[in-house]
C-alpha cells in the first residue's frame, strides 16, 4: 500500500514510473472489463425475459386465443379478446384527455412562460406552482393514482369501476410524461423559427399554431406514444379503477379488464401461467413495436431540425 | 386585427389553465387521500399506525411497520443489486462503449424500460421464486425479499443508468481532456474527475430510482409473498433474511383494497399518505441536488 503510494506521487523515477504505468493500465483493462460486463448483463437481463416470455407465450398464442373471450374457470379459459378491446378502448380514452392539457400545459411553459418579465410577478410564481406540479405528479407512484381514481371518479363521481374513471385516472398517470416530451420538443424548435413567423407580423398563437407546432410534431407524437406504451402496460391504476371484469365493455360506465390486468388476474388467481405467458407475449410485442415507433419518430425529429 | 389579438388574449388563459391542472391533480390526490384516511388518523392514531407491528383488519388493529420494513428492505436489496449495475452501464454508455455496442445497449435499456411491470412480475414468478426456491433453508418459499430485490433491480435499472449516462455527459469536455492531457489513463480520468464532477447528478439518479422502488406494486405482490410479518433472518445466517416473506406498503393497497370497507379502508388510504409523503421527500432531495447540478 505504502509502496504504491510512494510509486505514483514520485514520478521521476524512471524505474517506478514504469511499473506504475503498467499496473495502471493494469486496473484500467479490469475496470474496464467490468463495465463491458455491465453492459452484456443489460442486454442479457433484456434477452432471457423478453425471450423466456415470447418462448413460452408462442406456445399459446393461436388465432382462437386472439379471438375468443376469457371464460374465466379455474384454469383461465377461453382467449383474449375482450381484453383487447378493453385496452384498444381506454388507450385512445386516456391519451384523449390526457393529450390536449399536457400539449397545451407544455406550450404555456415554454412559449409564454419563457418570454415573461419581472413586471407580471403573479403570473411567474403562477409558472413556478405548475411547474412544481408537474415535477411532483411526475414522482408519484402509480398506486396512489389508483387510490386517488378510486376516492373520487369511483366513489365520489359515482363514475363506478369503469371505463371513464380508469381514463381518468390514467390521464393523470401519464401527463407528466407529454408535458415533459413535448416541452423537450418545442426548446428544440430554432428560435428563428419564432422570430421569421412574428416578424411576418403574426400574434403569438399563430406562430405557436402555425410554425412551432408543426415544427414540433414528432416530437409531441413521441411523448403521445409514449403514454400509449404506459396505458398499455400500466397495472396498479387500472386494478383499483377499472374493476376487472372480463366481460366486453358497451358504454364508458362499464368496467373491464386490459391485458396487463388479465395477465395479473391469470397468474395470481387462477395460476394458469401458460395463458399469462401468452398475454405477456403479446403485451411485449405492444412494447416493441412502440418503442420502433418511438425510435423513428426521435430520428426524424433530429434529421429535419438538423435538415432545417 | 383586434379579433386576432382578443384569440390570441384567451387562448393564453386556456394555457395557462392547462398547465396548472398538474398542480391542481397534486392538490386534489393530497386532499382526497388524506380526507379518505382521515378516520384512520384520527381513530387509530399516527404513532400506532407507524409503529403498531400487528395488522390484522379484522380486529380492528392496524399498524404499518411490517409493511414499512417490508418496502425499506426490499428497495436496499434492489439498491445493493441494481445501482452498480446500472452506475456501470452508464459510464459504459457515456464514455467506454463504441459505436456499436452503445447502439445494443442503449434499446436494450430503453425497453427494459417499457416492459410491463406484471410482465416482469409474472417473470419472477415463473423462473426466479423456483431458483430462489432452491437455496437449501428451511422455511424458504421462494417468494420473498430476495426474489423481489432481485425483480426490482433489474426496473430500476433503466431509470438510474438514463439520468447518471445523462449526468455523466454533462460533464464539460475540458475536464475530461485537462486531465487525459496530464497523462492519467482514461479510466483514471473517469474515476478521479468525471465521476466526481457528475456526481449530483448521480446521486439523484440513485435516489429517483430508489423513489421508483418504493412505488412498484404489481411485481412485488407476484413475488414477495405478501405475509404481514416484519422480515426476520430463517436461521442464524442473517442473510436468510432475505428469503423471508413480506409486504411493501404499495402491495398493502393494492391486495386489501378491492373487499375493505369503513376503518379498514380508510387505514389503506393511511398507508397511500405514508408512502406519498415518503416519495415526496425522496424525489425533493433528488431534485435539490439536480438543481445544484445546473446551477
Amino acid at each position: 500500500m505504502r509502496e504504491s503510494r510512494v510509486v505514483s506521487l514520485v514520478t521521476t523515477r524512471k524505474k517506478g514510473r514504469k511499473a506504475n504505468v503498467s499496473r495502471r493500465h493494469l486496473v484500467q483493462k479490469l475496470a474496464f472489463g467490468f463495465l463491458w460486463l455491465t453492459g452484456l448483463v443489460v442486454v442479457a437481463a433484456l434477452l432471457v425475459v423478453v425471450g423466456y416470455v415470447l418462448l413460452q407465450g408462442a406456445r399459446v398464442i393461436t388465432p382462437e386465443f386472439l379471438l375468443t373471450p376469457p371464460r374465466g374457470g379455474l384454469s383461465g379459459e377461453g382467449g383474449i379478446s375482450t381484453t383487447i378491446v378493453t385496452t384498444l378502448y381506454l388507450v385512445p380514452l386516456t391519451i384523449g384527455i390526457a393529450t390536449p392539457l399536457g400539449v397545451g400545459a407544455a406550450v404555456y411553459l415554454v412559449e409564454y412562460a419563457g418570454e415573461m418579465q419581472g413586471n407580471e410577478g403573479v403570473l411567474l410564481r403562477l409558472v413556478e406552482v405548475a411547474r412544481f406540479g408537474v415535477e411532483t405528479l411526475s414522482g408519484v407512484p402509480s398506486i396512489i393514482f389508483g387510490l386517488f381514481g378510486y376516492a373520487l371518479f369511483v366513489s365520489a363521481l359515482n363514475f363506478g369501476f369503469s371505463l371513464l374513471s380508469a381514463a381518468l385516472a390514467g390521464a393523470c398517470l401519464i401527463l407528466p410524461t407529454i408535458i415533459r416530451t413535448t416541452e423537450e420538443a418545442l426548446r428544440a424548435v430554432p428560435r428563428s423559427y419564432r422570430e421569421g413567423s412574428l416578424a411576418l407580423g403574426a400574434t403569438q398563437w399563430q406562430t405557436i399554431w402555425g410554425v412551432v407546432l408543426p415544427a414540433a410534431l414528432p416530437g409531441i407524437i413521441t411523448g403521445v406514444v409514449l403514454g400509449v406504451g404506459r396505458v398499455v402496460s400500466e397495472t396498479a391504476v387500472f386494478y383499483v379503477t377499472l374493476g376487472g371484469s372480463y366481460k366486453m365493455p358497451t358504454s364508458l360506465l362499464h368496467g373491464g379488464r386490459t391485458m396487463a390486468l388479465h395477465l395479473y388476474y391469470l397468474a395470481m388467481d387462477t395460476r394458469a401461467f401458460d395463458k399469462a405467458m401468452g398475454t405477456g407475449a403479446i403485451l411485449v410485442l405492444s412494447i416493441i413495436a412502440i418503442n420502433a415507433i418511438i425510435n423513428s419518430l426521435s430520428r426524424r425529429l433530429t434529421l429535419e431540425l438538423k435538415g432545417g | 386585427m383586434r379579433a386576432r389579438y382578443a384569440i390570441d388574449n384567451s387562448v393564453r388563459y386556456l394555457l395557462l389553465f392547462s398547465a396548472l391542472i398538474s398542480i391542481f391533480i397534486v392538490f386534489l390526490i393530497g386532499l382526497f387521500t388524506l380526507r379518505e384516511g382521515w378516520a384512520a388518523f384520527r381513530g387509530i392514531g399516527l404513532v400506532q399506525l407507524l409503529a403498531g407491528h400487528v395488522w390484522r383488519p379484522g380486529r380492528e388493529e392496524f399498524g404499518l411497520l411490517a409493511m414499512i420494513a417490508g418496502s425499506v428492505l426490499v428497495t436496499i436489496g434492489a439498491v445493493a443489486l441494481g445501482v452498480p449495475l446500472a452506475l456501470g452501464g452508464a459510464v459504459f454508455l457515456a464514455e467506454v462503449a463504441p459505436r456499436r455496442a452503445r447502439d445494443l445497449v442503449r434499446p436494450a435499456v430503453e425497453l427494459l424500460a417499457g416492459i410491463p411491470s406484471v410482465v416482469y412480475g409474472l417473470f419472477g414468478m415463473v423462473v426466479l421464486v423456483p431458483l430462489v426456491r432452491r437455496i437449501p433453508v428451511p422455511g424458504n418459499t421462494g417468494y420473498g425479499l430476495l426474489s423481489a430485490s432481485i425483480v426490482l433491480a433489474v426496473m430500476i435499472l433503466p431509470t438510474i443508468t438514463n439520468i447518471a449516462e445523462d449526468a455523466i455527459r454533462a460533464v464539460p469536455k475540458e475536464y475530461k481532456e485537462g486531465s487525459l492531457a496530464l497523462g492519467t489513463t482514461y479510466w483514471q480520468t473517469i474515476v478521479g474527475v468525471i465521476l466526481p464532477a457528475a456526481r449530483s447528478g448521480i446521486v439523484a439518479a440513485i435516489i429517483l430510482g430508489l423513489g421508483r422502488a418504493l412505488g412498484e406494486t404489481m411485481a412485488m405482490i407476484m413475488v414477495i409473498g405478501n405475509s404481514v410479518i416484519i422480515p426476520r433472518p430463517l436461521n442464524a445466517n442473517p442473510l436468510t433474511l432475505f428469503l423471508s416473506q413480506a409486504r411493501t406498503l404499495t402491495g398493502n393497497i393494492a391486495v386489501e383494497i378491492s373487499y375493505a370497507t369503513g376503518l379498514h379502508e380508510s387505514a389503506l388510504f393511511a398507508t397511500g399518505v405514508v408512502l406519498f409523503v415518503l416519495i415526496m421527500l425522496i424525489n425533493s432531495l433528488a431534485r435539490l441536488l439536480m438543481r445544484r447540478r445546473v446551477s
